[in-house]
């Protein structure tokens, strides 16, 4: 324990990375992926077939395998980006295809009838999603997206595997130099469960400020 | 007690016009050569045997389907077939629904004077003052700040009505709007719309109320199997129907 509270300032910063992955990565997959659900349900068919394919793609591939090619395969065509950034962007574009089917889902709880109403007092598609659709399905996408984000922190460990130095990188490294495998796990353990209790906390509260009268 | 109508003139416009209408699910013809004219501030009851066509005929004539031939004008000018100009139409053409269909996430007013607010760019303040006109007239005041979920489905089905008419439609579609309600809240709807029948709207009404057919339509329509077989005045029809199916139909009715 007291070589990892020696390090203290080396986890701090692996925890700085990981919270930075999750956070930049969880808002660009939640705005792409509200872009992907909308091109979903829009009535323009290249719209929808982009979405389609998009969601199948991302989502049927494993995180890794996205990480790998990302940061090992791009370079190779001459791309040569930041770790970091390329390591957030392949993990931002992976859970934008969760998100948009969250999204997708909390659109479905929207009663047809009602959209049908709109659209006969001369709502456009924008103003349908914008006061109608969204407003509704906002309150049932809070769950799903919470675990998307629960599921997006956790694997935000995987970057470790291609040399990120984030928390899970850090604690390899504490394990591999100073032969510690289980406190350094368990210190690990206990942020990674502080993080995503906070997301769940977050959840909770948004789910009871945007409940409504029925 | 609504003052009695005035009958509407041969000579008034015409408003709706369908002439040698179409339309198919699949290979289920649902619409077959249908010619139907609605005159401004006229009433026209739509009626006929479940699944004959009287629910897809209401929504062909706001495009909420589309026809596969024949031709529909409102005011002599063809239903734009989509974008701006459709949504333009739609604002114009009202319509209540069997299933209310209130924006659940709303109150009441919010309601009212959304569309007026977000598709015809009234200033909120206006849109609400005539909302409240609104509901003082279908006898809602007090519940401008429930929301749809708090109300009886006669309230809903008033409010679905003020609604309809807070965008100042030049016509009203009506789709069964007393079917979902229990038989005490039945009266309170048909009030209102008795009323606004008096008023000089012109609606067109899909129900099976004969008492509100006989006491507001200017003409029924009957339709079988996606056809109309007869149409005449609502004293015509009901006392003297000149079919088999049409005199079926109406047995089964009134039996009930
Ligand atoms: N979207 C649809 N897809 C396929 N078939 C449909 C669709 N809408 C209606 N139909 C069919 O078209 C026929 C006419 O339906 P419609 O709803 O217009 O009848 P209706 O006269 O309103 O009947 P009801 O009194 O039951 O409301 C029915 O056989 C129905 O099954
Ligand atoms: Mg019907």
């Amino acid at each position: 324990m007291s070589t990892i509270f020696a390090h203290g300032g080396q986890l701090a910063h692996g925890v700085l990375l990981t919270m930075l992955m999750t956070v930049l990565g969880f808002g660009c997959a939640l705005v792409a992926g509200v872009v992907l659900a909308v091109f979903h349900i829009s009535p323009v068919p290249p719209l929808h077939r982009l979405a389609v394919g998009y969601v199948a793609v991302f989502r049927n591939i494993p995180l890794l395998v996205w990480l790998v090619l990302f940061v090992f395969g791009l370079p190779e065509i001459g791309l040569l980006y930041p770790l970091f950034g390329t390591v957030t962007a392949a993990m931002a574009l992976y859970w934008a295809a969760f998100i948009c089917e969250a999204v997708r889902s909390g659109i479905r709880t929207v009663p047809p009838g009602q959209i049908e109403a709109a659209r006969a007092l001369g709502f456009g598609f924008s103003q349908l999603l914008r006061h109608l659709v969204l407003p509704q399905a906002v309150r049932s996408m809070v769950q799903p997206l919470g675990t998307v984000f629960i599921a997006l922190t956790l694997n935000t460990s995987l970057a470790a595997a291609v040399g990120v130095r984030e928390l899970t990188g850090e604690t390899q490294f504490f394990t591999i130099t100073y032969d510690i495998p289980i406190p350094a796990f368990a210190v690990t353990t206990a942020i990674y469960v502080l993080i995503t209790l906070a997301g769940g906390l977050l959840t909770g509260r948004l789910e009871r400020k945007l409940a409504f009268k029925r | 007690m609504p003052s009695p109508r005035t009958p509407v003139p041969d000579s008034a416009d015409v408003l709706v016009r369908l002439r040698g209408v179409h339309k198919s699910f699949g290979d289920h013809v649902v619409l077959r050569d249908v010619d139907l004219d609605v005159r401004s501030g006229e009433v026209v009851v739509l009626l006929g045997a479940s699944g004959s066509g009287k629910s897809t005929l209401c929504r062909c004539v706001n495009r909420l389907e589309t026809i596969d031939s024949g031709e529909i004008t409102i005011e002599g000018r063809a239903l734009p077939s989509e974008g701006r100009e459709l949504a333009r139409l739609r604002a114009d053409v009202g319509m209540v629904f069997q299933s209310f269909n209130l924006f659940g996430h709303r109150s009441v007013l919010d309601n009212i004077t959304l569309a007026p607010v977000k598709v015809r760019g009234v200033a909120r303040r206006e849109a609400a003052d005539r909302a409240r006109e609104l509901l003082t007239r279908v006898g809602l005041a007090h519940k401008a700040q429930a929301y749809p979920g708090e109300l009886s489905g006669g309230q809903q089905q008033r409010v679905a009505i003020a609604r309809a008419l807070a965008m100042n439609p030049k016509l009203i579609l009506f789709d069964e709007p007393t079917s979902a309600l229990d038989p005490e809240m039945i009266n309170e709807v048909l009030d209102v719309m008795t009323e606004l029948a008096a008023d000089g709207m012109t609606m067109l009404v899909v129900t099976h109320e004969m008492g509100f057919a006989r006491r507001a339509a200017d003409r029924v329509v009957f339709l079988d199997q996606g056809r109309i077989l007869e149409t005449g005045t609502p004293g015509s029809f009901f006392d003297a129907p000149r079919t088999d199916r049409a005199r079926d139909f109406l047995s089964k009715i009134l039996s009930h």
